[in-house]
Parts: structure tokens; sequence; C-alpha cells
């Protein structure tokens, strides 16, 4: 005992608090690979650390069953559609509330805020009697819509905190210049504000990927998202464990992706571009 | 060629930022806009340029309305005091990108681009990124792109306070030189009286809003119309002394005469040839600091009895802070003068350096010295 701590102080003690972090940080997620990669057999029947023996078999009906890949797939239409429409409505907006001051500007910009105080369940019954009613119900377009409600303001205040670090005197030098309006918007604005606009979508992409409940609530067969595929694996022959842990990993990767694209600008993204 | 500001004002939330403003900018003329700092430079020129509309009155380009025009369809440029450039294109890109939107040929773009850069000293900077650059290097390439679309009016907003006091020097110098060669109208602020006398052409002195005098600026500077414009075109400002002319005498409180520190006495001058003329009455004296002297210049010098306050040495010259009953004077020295603070001083004015203002301010006699010229 004395020995091994020793031995300990004598190694890097910050590296061994930084590998127990890891060690814990990584023990759910490695269990969820491990589990994907086993027959449903292996996991109820034994404990192991490791797979005895490695199946892709999960990983190979997921992406046969069109059930089980169309999940994905509607699952990243209505996250592309929220994203472009999120930014397309943010960017102008924010814009204004970077650049001019109207009556109310700044009541205004906290209420776009407080419509994410709300919970995404209060707006379920509305949503789904609203679409319902005019015919978007199991659309694309309709969980997308929906989740712009949340998205949008957050992308409001994003942009805004980027767009204010670009000095007012860029965009007077542009028109003098004799650039219109959308041309200097496009061509010189833009490119100053790119990070934030990848980082304003990143968490427009994040919310949209993560959210079950409006997803599930708007959509029943067309439109029917990864995460409600999750839900309904429950058969009476038990439950899929292996099958429902692949479909675990692959949902994992695209967050995953787009986290390694935006990661220098994340921290400033979650400092609503105020550093 | 000319622009002309026909009766412009201009009101921002029921506070007056400009008031009624008449100027006529003739082509081809250097024009400084000199003022301290929120007197309303700023504000002139983006009224000029049509970065905003007056609140009343006119902007005329060529006898021609202009007033409600956009930005974009008056031929204008301007520098900021910050280097204002387009981060994400090349020096190249940043110049070039007010002719790409004239639909030029590419190769007269070229042509146009390369010339203004060797002019600017850039060529070797043409693939980098402005912020690449240093501020002088910036402030350059800021320059070339307000020069190469030929504007008939370049609006310079302090080009060169942002920078340090070598790369000022030498912008200073070829900016006068870089005007000559384009023809255009410009107009530059700035805080600086050196600057503008450095820069010559005509001179409109601005304090609170208000264009107090324009003209060519060695007169601006040697005949100010009223006190304000010779406080404002003055570094450091203009020295004042309230005084009484009565017949052949000039009364004014003194500290060291009669009622002590209270300053109820009174010293008695001998009234001076140019001020002989004038009416008996109060009068403001204003002299420049170079023109207090601290030893006796010689027969019929004003003199005055002074405390030391501070002394600023700046190198080859002093500033000598000086207390003169309630007001503060600054004297201008050669050389560095080291005077211990509260040490009774005796000034000295040559009555020839003195312009007298009357109660309303204004000029009522020019020293004789700026006349003779």
């Amino acid at each position: 005992m004395a020995r091994t701590k020793a031995k300990s102080r004598a190694i890097n003690g910050s590296a061994v608090v930084m590998t127990l972090y890891l060690l814990f940080l990584l023990v759910p997620i490695y269990w969820l690979v491990v589990m994907s990669l086993k027959t449903n057999e292996e996991i109820l029947s034994s404990f192991s650390l490791w797979p005895r023996q490695v199946s892709l078999a999960n990983y190979a009906k997921i992406f046969t069953d069109p059930s089980w890949y169309m999940g994905y797939v509607n699952s990243l239409i209505y996250v592309v559609e929220n994203t472009v429409i999120s930014i397309a409505v943010a960017l102008p907006a924010a814009y204004a509330f970077s650049r001019y001051s109207f009556l109310g500007d700044k009541h205004l910009f906290f209420w776009l805020l407080t419509n994410r105080m709300a919970p995404p369940a209060v707006f379920a019954l509305p949503f789904f009697q609203l679409y319902s009613s005019v015919g978007l119900f199991d659309t694309h377009i309709a969980v997308a819509l929906a989740h712009t409600l949340f998205n949008v303001p957050l992308a409001v205040w994003i942009l805004e905190g980027f767009m204010s670090g670009v000095p007012k005197e860029i965009d007077e030098t542009a028109y003098v210049d004799g650039y219109s309006f959308p041309r200097f918007f496009i061509r010189i604005f833009m490119p100053l504000i790119a990070s934030g606009i990848g980082v304003a979508a990143f968490f427009c992409f994040m919310f949209s990927w993560v959210e079950l409940l409006l997803s599930r609530t708007l959509t029943s067969v067309d439109a029917k998202p990864i995460a409600a595929v999750m839900t309904r694996t429950v058969s009476a022959s038990g439950m899929d464990w292996g099958l429902l842990s692949a479909a675990g990993v692959l949902t994992i990767v695209p967050g995953a992706l787009v986290i390694y694209f935006v990661r220098n600008y994340i921290a400033k993204g979650f400092a609503l571009g105020r550093v | 060629m000319a622009l002309e500001l026909s009766g412009v004002e201009k009101t921002v939330a029921g506070r007056p930022h400009i008031h009624r403003t008449d100027l006529r900018l003739e082509k081809g003329t250097m024009n400084v806009l000199l003022g301290a700092t929120l007197s309303g430079k700023t504000t002139l020129m983006r009224l000029m340029a049509g970065l905003e509309a007056p609140s009343v009155g006119r902007i005329l380009w060529d006898g021609r309305d202009v007033t409600g025009m956009r930005v974009q369809d008056r031929n204008v440029a301007m520098v900021y005091q910050q280097f204002i450039n387009y981060p994400s294109m090349s020096v190249y890109d940043n110049i070039a990108s007010p002719l790409m939107l004239t639909r030029r040929p590419r190769a007269e773009i070229d042509r146009a681009v390369r010339a203004t850069a060797e002019m600017l000293q850039l060529t070797p900077l043409l693939q980098r990124r402005p912020l690449e650059l240093s501020g002088g290097q910036q402030q350059r390439c800021a320059l070339a792109r307000a020069l190469v679309k030929g504007a008939g009016l370049v609006l310079l907003d302090e080009p060169l306070a942002n920078l340090d006091y070598k790369l000022r020097e030498e912008l200073r110098q070829e900016i006068p030189k870089i005007f000559e060669a384009s023809g255009a109208i410009f107009v530059y602020a700035t805080t600086e009286p050196e600057e503008a006398l450095l820069l010559g052409g005509r001179t409109a002195t601005l304090w609170q809003g208000r264009v107090t005098q324009f003209g060519p600026t060695p007169d601006v500077y040697r005949r100010p119309k009223d006190a304000i414009t010779a406080r404002v075109f003055s570094d450091p400002p203009m020295n004042f002394l309230e005084v009484v002319k009565t017949g052949g005498r000039l009364r004014f409180a003194d500290p060291t005469h009669g009622g002590g520190a209270g300053g109820g006495g009174g010293a008695d001058q001998l009234v001076f040839a140019a001020m002989a003329g004038l009416a008996d009455g109060p009068y403001t004296l204003g002299f420049r600091a170079n023109h207090l002297r601290l030893s006796d210049p010689g027969p019929g010098a004003l003199r005055f009895a002074t405390r030391v306050a501070v002394t600023e040495i700046t190198g080859s010259e002093t500033f000598v802070h000086l207390d003169h009953g309630p007001s503060r004077w600054v004297a201008l020295v050669h050389g560095v003068r080291d005077l211990a603070p509260g040490a009774a001083q005796p000034a000295f004015v040559d009555p020839a350096q003195v312009y007298a203002f009357g109660p309303d301010g204004a000029l009522a006699a020019t020293a004789a010295y700026a006349t003779a010229a």
C-alpha cells in the first residue's frame, strides 16, 4: 500500500487524475460500443469486459432494414432543414439587433431567449393539434419548424455576439466603396462571422438531433426519427440489446463529427460570441 | 466641381449635433476640419459622405442636390481612424474591391491597383491579409482603397491618430503629395492644430457642432474671427486675460497688487497701438503659449506677476504652466527649464503678439505681427 502510494506520487499527479477522468467519462460509451458488438445471449448471460466473439450482425441489420436506416435519414433531413431555416432567419435578425437601435430592441432581444425557458413538452400539444389541422403532421418540415422555436433565438443570440465584434465602420466602408447591402452581406460580412455561423449551426444541429419529444409527437411513419425508432424496439421476445446499442453508437457519430469541425470555436459559442 | 453644404443641420434625439452650417469646398482643395473630440468633425464628414442625412438643409454636388442620395451612388471615399479593411481579402483584393463593383475590364483594374499600391509602397505586401500587416501598412491599404477609385470627394477622419509618432510623420508628408496627384476634394479631420498647419489648404474650425471660421489655413491661424476659433486653433490653448480699457490704460486683476489672494485689486498697463482705436470697455486679451516669455524682451512689453504651477519638459522645449490670479497660462520656452512650483515668476508678452476680443468673443484687434504678414 505504502509502496503504490509512493509510486503514484512519482508519476505525474495530474496525469493520473486526467486518466481517471477520461476512464470514467468513456466507460458508458465503451460499454455501448462493446454491447453493440456482442450477441444478445452474451450480453444477457455473462459479464465480460470485451466481446468473446465480435459480431457485426447488429450493424448489418440497421443498414439493411429500411425501418431502421430510414430513421437516420428522416432525422438528418429535418435536422438539416431546421439548421438551414434557423440560420437563414437568424442572420438578418441578428444583424438588425447588432446594428440598429429601434423601439423595444433590448426587450425583444431578451424575450427571444425566454422562448428557451419553456420545456418542449409545453409546446407538444399545440403543435400536434395545429400541424394535424393544416396537414403538416408526419412531415419532415413539421419537426424542422417546431425546432426553430428553440433554435432561432439561440442562433440570434450567438450571431449577434459575433456580429457586434465586427466594427460598424466596415459596413460603412463597404457602402462607400459601392457595395449594395446584399452584396456586402454575402461577400464581406459573412466571411467575417463564418466561425459564428458555424457555431450557431452546430448548436441548432445538436438541439434538433437529440430532441425526442417533439419529433416523436409530430411524426408517425413517414418522418419517424431514429430516436423514436429506438424507443419502439421492445418486442414480444424482449429487448434487442445488441441492436439498440448499435443504433446508439450510430446516433453518436454525426454529433461527434460536427463537434470535430467546430471544436476551436465552441468555447466562444458557449459565451454567445462575447469573448 | 464643388461640394456645397447649404443650411445643413443635424439633430439626434432632440440634441443638436451640427448647428446650421454653410460650407463650400472647391475641387482640388485640401480642407481641414479642426476641432476637439466631439466637436462634430465626424458627423459633418458623415453628412458629406451621405452616410447620414441632414435634419435640415441640402447638400449640393456641382449644384445638383444629392441630399437624399444613397452613399453607394455618390462618388466618395472614406478612411477612418481605426484601420478598416476587409480582413477576409488580400491587400490586392481590398484595393481592387471598389473597382470590381464598377465592371471595368480586369486589365485596367489590375493596372490601377498596382499603380496605387506602388504609390503607397504596398507592392511587396499585395498577397498578404490586412491583419498580417503593421498599423501603418494597414492604414496605407485603407488609403489605397480610398484613392484607387478616383472619387471626387475623399474623406479622411483622423487617419493618423492611431499611428505611432514616426509613422504619422511619414504618412503626413505623403498625404499632401497623394492629394495633389488626385485632384479630388480632400477633407481631413484632425484634433491637432499643428497637423492643420502642416497640411495647409483651407481650414474649418469646429466648436460644439458649429463651424466657427472657414478660410485659408494660415489666415485662420493668424486672424481668428473670435476667441473660440483662436482657442481651437492653438496648441496648447491660447492664454486669455480679462481687461477693462479706460482711456489710455488697461486695468486687470493682478494678484500681486492690492487685494492679495482675493484678487480684488487691479494693475495697469498702457494701451498698446493695436487697441488704441477701440472704444472703452471690457475686452479679453489672447496670446499664444510661444509668445508668453519668461524674460523681458525689451521696452514696451506687457509684464505680469505669475506663479509657477507645473513645468513639463518635452525635450528641446519646456511647457511652463503659470498661475495668474484665477487663470492658468502656458508658456512655451526653448530648452530645458526647471522651475520650482510655487515660485514667483515674471512673465512678458510683446503687445504686437496680443489679440483683443470684444465682450461677445469677436475679434476686436488683430495682433500686429499677423496683419504685417
